[in-house]
């Protein structure tokens, strides 16, 4: 009997494994393997490819272009997500505890509006927005500003902020959940011993909320991190190199000038911050579960 | 009184949040607004000219209607495979005192993390060297690929959900496994399946790597590649073809969301922090 559940648990498992295992295990793996040689997508390297041991990851080390693609990685993370993203979700959910349910209802479709379009989608609407005849520029025209070119000399600003737009909703909808399970008893009580509002949040929500905190900053850190349609068709990564991240500087190498082998050492290092928080991740769920 | 102080201590939030709702839906207007007008240009205005020429342009290029198709082939069987997989996987982890199933469930977790555009190099490479590339079928068995670890996951939490004692009349009738779930566990978690749906429908539906990267011909291209393309070619004059283009691409998946937020928040607990 027993052998007989095993046999079936085994069957009804393995399509599922067995895909995950063809299309992602082994190209995970695999990209650890070309990483270490030169193969080319085209010409002569294409076929003649060989080791070349750590030659992709010096290369990369000495890479100027690679060190400011991470720094602007580090940048969109920071300011987009990790601030950007999370203290407005944050701010609304607050926000939306104490406000009229119509209000909320209108508010919440609103943010989550910027959620459900497709990145494509989004460079456009943030392409229009901050052109030099954009929206902005408009507005800022009424009160008589000349006009900016805000995806020329602020990009990275533009892309920071066409990230909080269209990922806000996430951060939203956790700490609505969280604040929604804190007990009220709590808060009350501290009021009565005489809890201000600062005194309130940072010594009694922020900390209930701590778990819910920690996961949303891993998940959306992971979102930005892989971010490449938005950035790729609304600056292409420029001007020059100023809104190139890591993804974007990949996929140039890999497909533009072709290196796919020094394309792979690249992923590898994203992979290998994505590993880092996917397993930070982990951590984070067995504790809360 | 007892109202006025009320609605006085809520007249801020209500404010602040009437100020960021409309901050949110100002990109947005654009893209509705120059869709209706005829020589719409880059920034808000009430159409002059109100026109559904743009969208009888693009809906009149049998390339921008092979692309909803394409679109709609890989998203939508993408997600009937992922749920009939995930379904057939998730009873046995959810059932059965198996052996690895901690690990396995931890390994569905952490691929779950794991972004999707750090792999795409080398699933070219793969893909290319198989010659699999450019090919509507192996990227939608990508897709799958990807999808199931979430689904997998959140399904098998579902499934938790539901009392074991619901299956033992069907085992004592002598119901096969599959029969069992088919009966007794499938309509308990319909809710759960339409929430792994959308969210495996809608991620593909929007995605714009991993097509842009494993496909090349432009009549297998999904919509999220063809608006690109067209942004290219045409988006600098045609700016109000471009944002009906947009939106028609945009609406499926944004009245699908709207239609299931009940379910959504639900998914989204099950997916996120707490449970």
């Amino acid at each position: 009997m027993h052998k007989h559940i095993v046999r079936k648990a085994f069957l009804f498992l393995a399509p599922a494994v067995l895909l995950v295992i063809l299309f992602y295990t082994i190209p995970m793996v695999t990209s650890v393997f070309y990483s270490f040689t030169d193969k080319a997508l085209v010409g002569a390297k294409s076929k003649n490819w060989g080791f070349v041991g750590f030659q992709n990851y010096q290369k990369m080390f000495s890479d100027q272009f690679f060190w400011i693609s991470l720094k602007n990685t580090i940048v969109l993370l920071v300011c987009s997500a990790i601030i950007g993203q999370q203290v407005v979700g944050f701010f609304l959910a607050q926000m939306m505890e104490k406000a009229n349910p119509l209000i909320r209802k209108m508010t919440g479709l609103a943010v989550l509006l910027g959620w459900v379009t497709p990145e494509v989608v989004v460079s456009f609407i943030f392409f229009a927005f901050f052109n030099k005849e954009g929206s902005v520029n408009s507005l800022l025209g009424i009160f008589g500003f000349s006009p900016i070119a805000w995806l020329y000399n602020y990009a990275m600003l533009s892309v920071i902020i066409a990230n909080i737009w269209r990922g806000t909703a996430f951060s939203m909808l956790m700490f609505q959940s969280a604040l929604d399970n804190v007990d009220t008893s709590i808060k009350e009580a501290a009021v009565i011993d005489g809890a201000g509002k600062v005194q309130l949040l940072t010594r009694i929500t922020l900390p209930l909320i701590s778990g819910a905190i920690l996961t949303n900053t891993i998940l959306i850190t992971l979102q930005t991190l892989g971010l490449f349609g938005l950035i790729y068709a609304l600056t292409g990564g420029g001007p020059g190199f100023d809104t190139t991240t890591l993804p974007i500087y990949m996929y140039n190498r890999a497909f533009s000038a072709y290196q796919l082998g020094y394309g792979t050492a690249m992923a590898i290092i994203l992979l290998l911050f994505g590993i880092g928080l996917s397993l930070s991740y982990m951590k984070s769920m067995k504790k809360q579960l | 009184m007892l109202l006025t102080t009320m609605t006085r201590k809520r007249l801020i939030p209500n404010l602040v949040l009437i100020l960021i709702g409309l901050l949110f839906i100002w990109p947005m207007l654009w893209l509705f607004f120059a869709s209706f007008d005829a020589g719409a240009p880059l920034s808000v205005r009430i159409p002059k000219d109100f026109t559904l020429d743009n969208y009888r342009k693009i809906l009149s290029e049998p390339m921008n209607l092979r692309a909803f198709l394409n679109s709609f082939l890989i998203s939508f069987s993408q997600s009937v495979i992922v749920i009939l997989l995930s379904i057939l996987a998730a009873y046995p982890l959810s059932r059965f005192p198996l052996k690895h199933k901690g690990k396995i469930m931890y390994g569905m977790l952490f691929l779950t993390g794991l972004p999707l555009t750090a792999i795409m190099v080398p699933v070219y490479m793969v893909f290319f060297s198989l010659k699999i590339n450019n090919s509507l079928i192996s990227t939608t068995l990508f897709l799958i690929a990807t999808a199931l670890p979430y689904s997998i996951w959140m399904t098998k939490n579902f499934m938790d959900d539901v009392p074991v004692v619901l299956e033992e009349a069907a085992w004592i009738e002598g119901a096969g496994m599959l029969e069992t779930i088919r009966r007794v566990i499938l309509p308990v978690i319909v809710p759960g399946i339409f929430v792994v749906f959308i969210f495996t429908f809608s991620g593909s539906w929007g995605n714009f790597f991993v097509p842009f990267i494993l496909l090349n011909s432009a009549n297998k291209f999904p919509a999220s590649v063809a608006i690109y393309q067209f942004f290219g070619a045409f988006g600098k004059i045609a700016y109000g073809e471009l944002a009906a283009f947009s939106l028609l691409y945009t609406l499926p998946i944004a009245v699908f969301y709207l239609l299931s937020q009940k379910y959504m928040s639900q998914g989204f607990s099950m997916s996120g922090s707490v449970k």
